[in-house]
């Protein structure tokens, strides 16, 4: 299921079927599977998605105030998409990575401790690697290991 | 200062964790000799001796663990590691995972041969991403030199070595659900018994343990069942790392003898409160714990003194409040982060977890009825003990703590019809 999303962005109501028929497993089966799991995606987003963790240890150290200033900086809120489908804004649930609290996670690489002043270098630098062909940021789409 | 056994490596200037600095530094030794001079039951017997506990929550004996697999050889058994690390809080794992990969390797061969089992998997959460490629990398290296795979080191030990990524579920670190997660379904948990022990990973013998649990094996075959029990406490021996978050001056991971105080790792090793402001609150072992207060500082952080004050070790994050914080507003954070994990397959836990986030966050926004504390109380009255797996009674027990410790809070919020702190900006 991580290689048909990363194939297509989500995953596709065909990719669905396909797997369904290749493990002949009941379509059902992979809906159920695919609707359980926080990282499976069913409709197109952007794509570089932005993970913000907005648990406790993140959240005592401002994390609102950075998802505040994501959602200025992109002109969309949390769990929407840019117009330019470049950047998803996603709320997220403890990252493991509360040493750097606040935390930002794209891809395999996570920023931190992020002050709310950083998001708007944060997300120029991420249009860099984005425009520079750079597939880290992208990662979610299109395995670059 | 204490010795370091988990973490000594990261402390070797540019130690990046390949395959030669793991080996140059003692790695893999622990294998060759177990391969040498043990049996499984020897080996199985060593750990036990040692007192090591589970490190990824419940602290059950490892070596006792092993002990409940049956002994035919023919019948097909797993080791499957948990590297699901999600409990808030937490980032040990994500760091041995990263930083000492082959240390881990070794722990999950260890554990192989006193099961006597021919594959094991690394169910890693599908977040660690950076985390699943170093892993898939480290056991390219290895199989290449013949430490993983058929023969091992010219033995007759085999062992297949999978890492399986999963996608975002809180629940698929508990055992069972991990099980099901790993066998390609949901993550619902299983009713227990029958335990992993008889009926696991495909209805077999499969023993799953923590990432950190694994990665104290080749010390201790190394050094000795003896070593390692001089550290820490008689029931709860090595050391332990301590994810240290929240308030503190030096937020990070500190290993520390297991019995270190709170006081001390607070203090001493993260550097005490940010700003010089006076602490308010400390969750001791993740968030699904009991809160404690000042007044416990001097508490040991093992599983026994945390438990004699009437909150749990779990799984060593210690989340640090300074007096700024609204308990409510934690309470109201917590709660919606289990009622989004909750799997929904038991009324209590499904129902429980959306009341309690809606009364808190009710509470929070000064819309609070004098009602609802008791509400609060009879709600996580009936989420505890009664569910298939313990997320409910995780949602539940941290929330009466808040309510036990910090009840004049709650009623400040109801009585002013607002919340008399800030917001949490991080100022």
């Amino acid at each position: 299921m991580h290689l048909y999303q990363e194939e297509a962005g989500y995953l596709t109501e065909e990719a669905m079927r396909e797997l369904a028929a290749r493990l002949d497993l009941p379509p059902i089966q992979v809906t159920e599977v695919a609707t359980f799991y926080d990282m499976f995606r069913l409709k197109p987003g952007g794509r570089c998605e932005i993970w913000v963790c907005h648990n406790l240890s993140c959240a005592l150290l401002g994390a609102e105030r950075v998802i505040q200033r994501l959602e200025e900086a992109l002109g969309v809120s949390a769990g929407e998409t840019t117009l330019d489908g470049l950047f998803t804004i996603k709320r997220v649930e403890c990252l493991a990575a509360c040493g750097l609290a606040p935390t930002i996670q794209v891809g395999p690489d996570y920023y931190g401790p992020v002050s709310h002043g950083d998001v708007e270098t944060l997300v120029a630098r991420l249009r860099e690697q984005l425009a520079g062909g750079d597939q880290r940021a992208a990662c979610l789409l299109k395995a670059d290991g | 200062m204490s010795e370091k056994i988990l973490t000594k490596r990261f402390e070797i200037p540019g130690y990046r964790g390949a395959l030669e600095e793991y080996e140059a530094t003692g790695g893999y030794q622990a294998i060759a000799k177990a391969l040498k001079e043990h049996t499984p039951a020897s080996l199985t017997e060593i750990v036990r001796r040692s007192g090591l506990r589970g490190r990824g929550g419940a602290g059950f004996p490892t070596g006792v663990k092993w002990g409940f697999i049956p002994k035919d050889p023919e019948l097909p058994k797993y080791l499957v590691c948990n590297a699901d690390e999600s409990e808030p809080g937490t980032f040990k794992d994500r760091e041995l995972v990263m930083r000492d990969p082959h240390q881990l390797i070794e722990g999950v061969l260890l554990a192989s041969f006193a099961i006597g089992c021919r594959a094991a998997y690394i169910y890693i959460r599908g977040e660690f991403i950076a985390g699943a490629r170093i892993l898939e990398q480290a056991i390219r290296d290895a199989a290449a030199r013949g430490l993983v795979g058929k023969d091992i080191l010219g033995s007759s030990f085999s062992l297949d070595l999978h890492v399986h990524r999963g996608a975002g579920a809180y629940i698929c670190g508990e055992e069972t659900a991990l099980l099901e997660s790993l066998e390609g379904k949901r993550g619902l948990p299983r009713l227990k018994p029958p335990f992993p022990a008889t009926s696991g990973l495909y209805r077999k013998p499969t023993v799953v343990n923590n990432v950190e649990t694994l990665s104290n094996l080749s010390h201790i075959v190394l050094r000795g069942a003896e070593w390692f029990s001089s550290i820490g406490s008689p029931k709860s021996t090595g050391t332990r790392i301590f994810s240290v978050s929240g308030h503190v001056r030096r937020p990070a991971n500190y290993e520390l003898p297991i019995d270190v105080s709170m006081r001390e790792l607070i203090f001493e090793h993260a550097g005490g409160m940010r700003d010089g402001r006076r602490l308010k609150a400390v969750i001791p072992g993740g968030s699904s714990v009991p809160v404690l207060t000042e007044q416990h500082l001097d508490t040991r952080m093992d599983f026994e003194s945390l438990a004699t004050v009437g909150s749990m070790a779990g799984s060593g994050a210690v989340i640090v409040m300074d007096e700024t914080t609204c308990m409510v507003r934690v309470g109201e954070i917590v709660s919606r982060f289990y009622h989004h994990e909750s799997c929904g397959q038991c009324t209590q836990c499904r129902e429980g977890t959306a009341w309690l986030h809606k009364t808190l966050r009710r509470i929070e926004e000064g819309r609070g009825r004098k009602a609802d504390l008791d509400l609060l109380l009879d709600i996580c009255d009936n989420m505890k003990g009664k569910t298939i797996c313990p997320l409910s009674d995780a949602a539940a027990m941290p929330i009466e703590s808040y309510l036990k410790y910090f009840r004049d809070e709650f009623e400040q919020h109801i009585v002013d019809r607002a919340c008399p702190f800030g917001p949490m900006d991080g100022s």
